[in-house]
């Protein structure tokens, strides 16, 4: 399921779209994963406030979404583009990587609500196998 | 035995009383087989899948999706006992549509996606829980009958 040329320009022409509003997709997306997946806020529990729109959620959403847009950046080459922060999630954060499918959903479902008419079943489809492709590569090192 | 909190009763119910389940139904189904195609497998008989216009276009994909809307319907109804409600159902998609049970999750993927962007702001984080914890409920009765 590797990522055609059509995957790669819808990927980069949507994220053009989108890209001025990433840190509120971020915002959003983490503050719902942390509400539908409570077992998400288990890594968060250095936060004093983890409720939606709160400054650390904020923040990290923000993180979060400066990583997605360099993988953008490097989608000819993800594991190259994302082995620093493979190497970070690998040794540092050792976060389960059943949960970047989960955040996935959850940015999906933002983008969803964010741009209904612009997130078409094929913008969907090639977001999709991106962010699988991303999850992939930061995964790369853990074992 | 689930446990519904008052909030997701009331949310649940809301949710659907804002869907046109023709519309989101064709939409879902679609949605699912183009984002994940090999669950047109099941669809062999239902004309032209070629690619995503054809798909949008089709009318038995959107009155099988209308059919899906409905049957959920039910557990809407019945939320009480959507295991018992689901048992003919779920002998039916294992002995005679031999459907793979991941595949409603999938499905219902789609369906939280189509109900987010009709829903827009509205569905926040806290509705989004309670309409996924619905869905998982679903889904675990429509696998409860395979063996």
């Amino acid at each position: 399921m590797s990522l055609s040329a059509k995957d790669k320009d819808t990927v980069k022409l949507f994220w053009a779209k989108v890209a001025d509003k990433a840190e509120e997709i971020g915002s959003d997306a983490l503050s719902r994963m942390l509400a539908v997946y409570p077992q998400t806020k288990t890594y968060f529990s250095h936060w004093k406030d983890l409720s939606p729109g709160s400054a650390p959620v904020n923040k990290h959403g923000k993180t979060i979404m400066l990583g997605v847009a360099d993988a953008v950046a490097s989608i000819d080459d993800l594991n190259a583009g994302l082995l620093a922060l493979s190497e970070l999630h690998a040794f540092t954060l050792r976060v389960d990587p059943a949960n970047f499918k989960i955040l996935a959903h959850c940015i999906l479902v933002v983008l969803s609500i964010k741009f209904p008419k612009d997130f078409t079943p094929e913008v969907h489809v090639s977001l999709d196998k991106f962010l699988a492709a991303l999850a992939r590569a930061l995964s790369e090192k853990y074992r | 035995m689930v446990v519904w909190t008052d909030f997701e009763r009331a949310t649940i119910a809301d949710i659907f009383s804002k869907l046109d389940y023709e519309a989101v139904g064709g939409a879902t189904l679609a949605r699912c087989l183009i984002v994940y195609p090999w669950t047109q497998r099941y669809f062999g008989n239902f004309g032209n899948l070629y690619n995503a216009a054809a798909i949008m276009g089709n009318p038995m994909i959107a009155k099988h999706g209308t059919t899906i809307l409905h049957g959920l319907d039910r557990a809407v109804k019945n939320m009480d006992n959507i295991k018992a409600t689901y048992a003919e159902l779920s002998v039916l998609h294992s002995e005679k549509l031999h459907v793979d049970p991941d595949n409603f999750k999938l499905l219902s993927d789609c369906l939280t996606i189509v109900v987010a962007a009709q829903l827009g702001k509205a569905f926040s984080g806290e509705v989004q829980a309670a309409f996924q914890k619905f869905l998982s409920v679903v889904v675990s009765a429509l696998g409860k009958q395979y063996h």
